[in-house]
């Protein structure tokens, strides 16, 4: 114990050492937050995207990332019809109400998106709907009128009557100034006024406004309205369970087998050594595509897959090599004559003699697998439902993120990936020359 | 390397002879075992490939729909009524089945696949096919081939060159600054190429477009011939740094230290005693008995730089075997993922080969045999 703790302690005088440890402990905090804040159903359910993200923009960048560069991008604004003064009407057989929705729009861009969701209820008629735009200079746009199901949208920005009306996408001709020949942002107090006509005294009608800006959060939105900053922070815990996963169960399965091998030597022995030769041919990543395509390509499958391969890895022969000398060590002699048994001989005398030395190893082990699940999900064989960094990455170049611009929804995820990598490599160098002699030499 | 060179052996006739017949016969040896694990592994891959005999399956349901369509298509049988043609298409579907040999065991058939397997005769894709129109999944590969090699070859050998090199100069400035730079960058290989790639991208192709982004040569191909590798070359830049980057200074790093482990023995230091000029001293005293767990990591490089061939070439659209791999995953084309692994088998027992070769005539112990 005394060994480990020296060797420990000895760690301080590393500063790239407590770098690392610094960053690995963000990065485990982050995690822990992150699913205790968002629990685990709760985010597979939310990135598979679809209705819970009606509200957030497209392609959005982060909103820090466009102040930082002193520029004024829309953000989403959504104007709710219960905080809007309504005007009702009675009359026989229903009511008419008049419900004014405004906003001030003092952004520099115009939004990238218009769209008016619509709940009715209570009704044994459909009510009937007209809606109109007011622009601060006075001028009023019909925008049409038609009957509302219980859950309605009117996707303006998709009207191509109005479209054609306006010249411009209804968007940007809803908004812009007048009579010039590149559209402008024409600032102010813009209203959309809904007049409806309700066939039901006790019908209802809520509206929601939803001007979608071009910066949301603080890490932006991808191609289906999803919020980036839920698959960066569940990416950790992922990252960080498959890598730690991943190099515990090869290194200490291989290095279980070699001692075995060594200890009882022999046909066992040269069999083992054959079939670490025969995993050398097998080609990892080919194989793990192969298995992604064929069957299925859950983190979890991956995980046994890279594991069983790695139990015959290369470092059988290392760990064999270490082994081979302490096998004939005088205190191996005492164990056995007291009667130790060979699992305990293994286990509790071979193993643990070369552990020091695997620590570094083992530390720098886990970025190559984090980022082997990232190289994965570029592919396309990530995890089919987790929300992880290399997804993100993959969504991101499916959709030609760097040729359009969205560099934010590229470089958050490599990021993060970098920071996971440099904190362990950091702290496994430290290690290594800690717990290598032959290193603290030099 | 000629082994009369080595003055560990007797400069006579009858030694280099002898020589010569060792290093036949551990060549031999070596190529034994080699095929032997090429045969094992291909057999393990098509057992995973066929695991719960999935592929079967398929292949069951694709003959069944393509000999229906076939017989609803052929006008000659439209009198048939509908209980005569499913007759007929059950009766043709068992002929194929038989043909295929779907009906034997599954034990059978897949020494039959290791069979084909092993003289590459890879089967027929599904989707794909070569640019000359090939269906052949061998013709596919092949077609690829070449650029997997170009590529990985210049990376390889430059990143083992230039960080041997470097670390050979570091180890005798240890301590300079560049020495502790190279220290404090070594942690950045955590990443793997990819991962720079994408940067480089970012920067060289969109931020500052004086490289492409992608693809191994212009869209209309050069047609010099100069034109035609100044091209190639201009598209090879960005991988190759990539690589470069994410290898070169672990590289770098691990051969400084092991460089600086080995110039403490004590026969090192007695030729620096003696006086000896340091670059006799690196030559003959430090690279020369290093040399065998030199080429030893430089084989394991070669091995994981394999299999980080797959991405690289997705991130830059290098048309090479990663590509394909890529491709056939879109495609579903099993034929050719498996033709690929197999592949992948083979180059890496053919790269294990022309390193134990290389080993056995750098270390005279190994060819002999090690008798102890």
């Amino acid at each position: 114990m005394k060994y480990w703790s020296e060797r420990l302690w000895e760690l301080r005088r590393y500063p790239s050492a407590l770098l690392g440890m610094a960053i690995i402990f963000c990065l485990v905090g982050l995690s822990i937050v992150t699913v205790s804040a968002i629990p685990y159903d709760e985010a597979i359910d939310r990135w598979r995207g679809g209705d819970y993200w009606r509200m957030h923009p497209r392609n959005a960048e982060p909103a820090w990332l466009d102040r930082l560069q002193g520029g004024n991008k829309p953000k989403t604004l959504i104007i709710s019809s219960l905080a809007a003064e309504t005007e009702s009407v009675a009359f026989t057989g229903g009511k008419r109400l008049k419900i004014p929705l405004h906003f001030d729009y003092n952004f520099s861009e115009f939004p990238s998106e218009i769209n008016l969701f619509l709940k009715s209820g209570k009704h044994t008629r459909e009510p009937f709907a007209r809606l109109t735009w007011h622009t601060p200079d006075g001028r009023e746009i019909p925008l049409g009128g038609r009957r509302i199901t219980s859950s309605d949208r009117f996707s303006i920005s998709q009207d191509w009557a109005l479209e054609r009306r306006l010249g411009l996408l209804p968007h940007v001709g809803l908004l812009a100034r007048p009579g010039t020949d590149s559209p402008e942002v024409l600032p102010g107090r813009y209203t959309l006024v809904l007049d409806a006509v309700l066939f039901d005294e006790t019908a209802e009608i809520t509206a929601e406004l939803v001007v979608y800006g071009r910066v949301h959060g603080l890490a932006g939105t991808d191609h289906q309205r999803r919020d980036l900053l839920l698959a960066l922070l569940w990416g950790t815990p992922i990252a960080l369970a498959f890598g730690l996963l991943a190099a515990v169960g090869t290194t200490l399965t291989t290095l279980v087998i070699a001692a075995t091998g060594v200890w009882f030597g022999g046909r066992l022995d040269a069999a083992i050594q054959r079939l670490t030769e025969i995993n050398m041919i097998l080609p990892l990543l080919p194989i793990l595509v192969m298995v992604g395509t064929l069957y299925s390509t859950s983190i979890w499958l991956m995980l046994g897959v890279v594991v069983l391969l790695g139990i015959f890895s290369a470092s059988a022969k290392m760990y064999r090599g270490m082994l081979l000398p302490i096998r004939e060590s005088p205190y191996i002699q005492a164990a056995q004559a007291y009667g130790a048994s060979d699992s305990r001989i293994i286990l509790h005398y071979l193993v643990p003699r070369i552990l020091p030395v695997l620590i570094p190893t083992f530390v720098t082990l886990i970025p190559a697998f984090v980022f082997l699940e990232a190289s994965l999900a570029v592919l396309g064989l990530g995890d089919p439902v987790l929300p992880t960094w290399g997804k993100v990455l993959n969504d991101a170049q499916n959709e030609s993120a760097l040729y359009n611009h969205y560099y934010y929804w590229v470089l958050a995820p490599a990021l993060l990936l970098m920071l996971t990598g440099l904190g362990f490599a950091l702290l496994g160098f430290a290690l290594d020359r800690v717990f290598n002699p032959r290193l603290r030499r030099i | 390397m000629n082994p009369s060179q080595n003055p560990s052996i007797p400069k006579n006739a009858e030694g280099l002879v002898r020589d010569l017949k060792l290093m036949l016969l551990f060549t031999g040896k070596r190529i034994i075992a080699l095929a032997l694990m090429v045969l094992i592994g291909v057999y393990l891959t098509i057992l995973i490939a066929n695991m719960g005999g999935r592929v079967d399956e398929l292949r069951l349901v694709q003959i069944r729909s393509e000999i229906s369509e076939a017989v609803r298509g052929d006008l000659s049988f439209r009198e048939l009524n509908s209980d005569e043609r499913n007759r007929l298409i059950q009766r043709r579907v068992d002929l194929e089945v038989q043909r295929l040999n779907l009906d034997r065991p599954f034990l059978l058939r897949s020494f039959n696949y290791l069979y084909r397997a092993m003289l590459l005769d890879l089967g027929r894709a599904e989707q794909m096919h070569s640019d000359q129109g090939s269906r052949e999944v061998h013709a596919i590969i092949l077609e690829r081939l070449p650029a997997t090699l170009l590529l990985f070859g210049t990376a390889n050998l430059l990143i083992f060159f230039l960080s041997v090199y470097i670390a050979l100069w570091l180890s005798r400035h240890y301590g300079s600054l560049i020495d502790r730079i190279v220290i404090v960058l070594a942690p950045t290989s955590a990443a793997p190429a990819w991962f720079y790639g994408i940067f480089l991208i970012l920067f060289f192709a969109f931020l500052l477009p004086i490289l492409p982004a992608g693809g191994m040569v212009e869209a209309p191909p050069p047609l010099g011939r100069r034109d035609y590798a100044l091209s190639v070359l201009k598209h090879m830049a960005l991988p190759v740094l990539a690589m470069l980057l994410s290898q070169i200074f672990i590289s770098i790093y691990s051969w400084r230290t092991f460089f600086l482990i080995h110039s403490s023995e004590d026969y090192v230091e007695m030729a620096r005693a003696k006086g000896l000029p340091s670059r006799m001293i690196e030559r003959r005293y430090i690279l020369r008995p290093t040399l065998a767990p030199v080429i030893t990591s430089f084989m394991l490089m070669l091995i994981s730089m394999w299999s980080g061939a797959i991405i690289l070439e997705r991130t830059f659209s290098w048309p090479g075997l990663g590509t394909l791999i890529f491709q056939a995953i879109g495609h579903h084309d099993t034929p050719v993922i498996i033709g690929s692994v197999v592949i992948f088998a083979y180059l890496l027992a053919f790269s294990i080969l022309v390193l134990d070769i290389v080993y056995g005539i750098v270390d005279p112990r190994v060819r002999i045999g090690a008798k102890r």
